[in-house]
């Protein structure tokens, strides 16, 4: 019964979404406003709608209602609580749903928004939002119905949403599936909603951009009322990246958090268009340029959104000929040809009427490295489509499978993001409009100075390697550059505003945080990217069977196993095998660690547990690979020491003070539409110059 | 792109790091006679090669029974006296391409690391022409760079103009 209201009402939901896609289009063609705002109002009626079919779901899943192929699936009775809600974004299903509930609500905010002076805008992005909201629900509907339910008939069970025969009765099996205990990991608990927060945020700027071209108001309105979406997107995308990062890192077991895995790089993809995006699109503000290109950038953004979830979703990765048997791959595929094949028209369409209203003149400008950075930014976009679907090419025209793992990766994109460090040091130190060689050197001397003694002390200090030393420098610069700009303006106050340092500071932030919270965005890379350097480049590992009382070395480390045990957790229906090593650092005894691995019995699968000591220097990780029944005979362990891995946590975290910093709202919200009207004014004015 | 090369170190220097270890592991075990291979010379090799059966996972990191075997089985063929490229051989001649970290260099799999650099190369000519474009003099300078920035910013802009300003005229 319950199963059949939540289809009802996901059946519900899609077609008031399509009623709202197609009234928003009638009212368009028809300028009729009553039609437009009955569509706007469907829209919004959407979400509470899905809000109550994934209410439904959730209360299957939290009690147990393994009569649902979904609930049977992702859920067990002993899990706890919260992991059944979650587990909802924990199957094809219900993550289709979970997405689709998402966007749901994303597309209702921004129909609550005033839209006065924007009300052309409107059905197209109502309609924008419809389409692709239509296709997920859709998904949900007709490919991957998270109420399917089993039926027993002749002793044969068949999932079906309805009976599938006269006489096939309902069957519910004794206990659920259990979620696989990898997801089961805080960092995966988070790191789905984060993802699709990132993805579905960056319909938004895409609907209005489509909005822009087809209502041919492709000023830079669309981008100044999108710019805090596509920073919260931006975020959201981001944060997913590295929480699945760290998740990968701690339960994975393998020593890393990157293993360009084609399901990482199905994020990342959107992630390197989007961040290109959030720079071109300064320079549409600043200077009315590269309108073309910052639709082209959107429109791929969103194309890659739903090419990432594709990816993820459809089995291709597997094998191409899985995709061609799975039910959703070919629509997805579809769905993102037919999107893109739109978008485009509509783009040339426009062509003519979005070119540039000023003309770049120097190749120092701070646009002209802006668009360097969109290069850097493509490169890396290249190499990781590429790199993506050149096994899947291979596979469907030569019939053999290969593999294109990190080594391609690394190769290819370390020089790109060099590029990117150069770049981000030196960007923001040259004027928009106009910079010499002279000017920027002038600016960037100190820095460099500093930089080169940093890398000269890693030398003597640290290493030898010599693109270790090349990314130092790099790292350096990016960070004295960016600290020397804020305190430029600070000192600049602190004369003459007679302020005092903190005042200074605090206010030069405040009132410029689109620009100092992307100069604290910047240094966060830096961190990350000493983080990066650090494992890329410095990792080490061993691995050995010892018994208790028996050590392994590794670096400054010693590792000596200790004792080992193994218990079930009934409740749980887990069992733990925890081992027990003593950590010495350059002969000091520092701790105990417990590396250890548990087994769930649900699902027949393990999850290793590594023992960390994380400082500054470096990370300790060890895992237990394997173990005697009797500790004097023995266990393996593998010990990786992760050199500066934790300046990735460190920027990380950084990373996210400095994007909340730069998105937050003005404090005084009535401000806001009085300077854009002004600089909506002024922009004009001068382009009427 | 000055520096094409940059992570291939990496490989290398793992190679050598490992190179190290193993040999003071060597010298330890030496006066034993080298009787078995140790793990770290097995999963030196098993780190250039992926599990045939799961999707894009290394071999040496690889938790299935079946890795565990294939591990085995290198440990096997070291103690054999095999080489690594012997090894290596030995897995693609038996599970196909797909075990190696990169496709061979050969036929088809050439596209995978030209399409790249050829795409990169246009993209930056394109660009460059693109500069090329817009630098060219086409009317008399409407003034400074500084002068129009003022002109098109918002009033955050005209703040650090100011600031950029006093700055200068305090040098």
């Amino acid at each position: 019964m319950l199963a059949e209201f939540g289809f009802g009402v996901l059946l519900i939901s899609f077609i008031t979404t399509i009623y709202s896609g197609v009234a928003a289009f009638y009212g368009a063609q028809n300028k009729s406003g009553s039609l437009v705002e009955s569509a706007r109002r469907a829209q919004l009626l959407t979400f509470p709608l899905l809000s109550i079919s994934a209410g439904v779901l959730i209360y299957m899943l939290v009690n147990s209602h393994f009569n649902v192929a979904f609930v049977y699936e992702v859920t067990s009775k002993s899990m706890p609580t919260y992991l059944k809600v979650t587990a909802w974004w924990g199957g094809q299903a219900g993550s289709l749903m979970f997405w689709a509930w998402l966007l749901a609500a994303f597309t209702s905010a921004v129909t609550l928004r005033k839209w006065d002076r924007d009300i052309e805008f409107l059905p197209w992005v109502i309609i924008v939002s419809a389409v692709t909201l239509t296709f997920f629900i859709g998904m949900n509907l007709f490919f991957e119905n998270p109420f399917t339910r089993f039926w027993q008939i002749n002793g044969q069970v068949i999932p079906s949403m309805f009976s599938p025969a006269a006489g096939a009765e309902l069957f519910t099996p004794q206990d659920g599936n259990g979620l696989n205990p990898l997801l089961r990991h805080p960092g995966m608990v988070i790191h789905p909603p984060m993802l699709y927060l990132g993805f579905v945020s960056f319909v938004v700027p895409y609907a209005f951009a489509i909005a822009a071209l087809i209502t041919g108001r492709t000023d830079d309105r669309w981008t100044r009322i999108t710019r805090r979406w596509t920073l919260w997107a931006w975020l959201f995308l981001s944060l997913g990246l590295v929480l699945g990062g760290r998740w990968a890192y701690d339960v994975l077991g393998w020593g890393g958090y990157w293993g360009w895995d084609p399901v990482e790089i199905a994020a990342f993809m959107p992630w390197l268009t989007g961040t290109a995006f959030l720079h071109s699109v300064m320079i549409q503000e600043k200077r009315g340029m590269l309108k073309q290109w910052n639709m082209v950038l959107i429109i791929l953004t969103y194309a890659l959104v739903i090419f990432g979830t594709f990816l993820t979703r459809s089995g291709v990765l597997s094998s191409v000929h899985a995709f061609a048997n799975s039910p959703i791959g070919p629509f997805f595929m579809g769905y993102v040809a037919l999107t893109l094949i739109v978008s485009v028209a509509l783009l040339i369409k426009r062509w003519p009427e979005l070119r540039g209203e000023t003309e770049m003149k120097s190749l120092l400008s701070r646009e002209a490295l802006f668009l360097f950075n969109n290069l850097l930014f493509m490169g890396i976009l290249i190499v990781c489509f590429w790199g993506v679907i050149s096994p899947l090419a291979s596979e469907l025209f030569t019939n053999t499978k290969i593999t294109v793992g990190p080594p391609y990766y690394e190769r290819a994109t370390g020089p790109l993001f060099a590029g990117l460090l150069f770049l981000m040091a030196v960007a923001p130190l040259s004027a928009w409009g106009h910079s010499t060689v002279q000017t920027l050197g002038k600016a960037l001397w100190k820095s460099a100075a500093v930089a080169a003694v940093v890398t000269v002390l890693s030398a003597i200090f640290y290493t030898q390697n010599g693109y270790a030393l090349l990314g130092f420098f790099l790292i350096a610069l990016v960070i004295s550059a960016t600290t020397h700009e804020f305190w430029r303006g600070t000192n600049a106050r602190m004369h003459v505003q007679k302020e005092n340092f903190f005042t200074a500071i605090g206010r030069l932030m405040g009132r410029n945080k689109r620009r100092y919270g992307g100069y604290i965005i910047h240094i966060s890379m830096a961190l990350m990217a000493i983080g990066i350097l650090g494992i890329e480049i410095f990792q080490m590992e061993t691995q050995g069977t010892i018994a208790s009382g028996e050590s392994l070395d590794l670096a400054d480390y010693r590792v000596e196993y200790r004792e080992l045990a193994s218990w079930d957790d009934r409740g749980a229906a887990v069992n733990y095998t925890r081992s027990v090593v003593d950590i010495y650092e350059n002969g000091i005894y520092i701790g105990q660690l417990y590396p250890r691995i548990d087994y769930y019995y649900d699902s027949q699968q393990n999850m290793t547990i590594p023992g960390q000591h994380a400082t500054l220097k470096d990370d300790l990780y060890i895992l237990l690979v394997d173990w005697q029944p009797v500790s004097s005979e023995g266990a393996t362990f593998k010990v990786y020491v992760n050199p500066l891995v934790n300046w990735l946590w460190i920027g990380s975290f950084t990373f996210l003070f400095g994007l909340i910093f730069a998105a937050w709202p003005d404090k005084d919200p009535a401000d806001e539409p009085v300077r854009r009207k002004v600089s909506a004014g002024s922009r004009q004015t001068s382009a009427a110059d | 792109m000055r520096t094409k090369k940059l992570l291939i170190t990496n490989t290398w220097f793992l190679a050598i790091a490992l190179v190290l270890v193993l040999t003071g592991l060597f010298y330890q075990t030496a006066s034993a006679q080298d009787t078995a291979p140790t793990d770290d010379e097995v999963n030196a090799i098993a780190k250039q090669l992926f599990c045939p059966v799961c999707e894009n996972t290394p071999l040496d990191v690889c938790p299935t029974e079946a890795c565990r075997q294939w591990r085995e089985l290198i440990r096997q063929m070291l103690a054999e006296g095999k080489t690594e490229q012997e090894i290596k051989d030995y897995f693609v001649a038996n599970y196909g391409a797909r075990v190696l970290s990169e496709p061979p260099r050969t036929g088809f799999n050439w596209l995978v690391y030209l399409v790249p650099p050829v795409l990169i190369l246009a993209g930056a000519f394109a660009l460059f022409n693109a500069f090329k474009e817009w630098t060219k003099p086409k009317s008399a300078e409407a003034g400074s760079g500084q002068g129009e920035e003022a002109g098109s910013s918002s009033d955050e802009d005209d703040y650090i103009q100011r600031l950029e300003e006093e700055l200068k005229n305090r040098k």
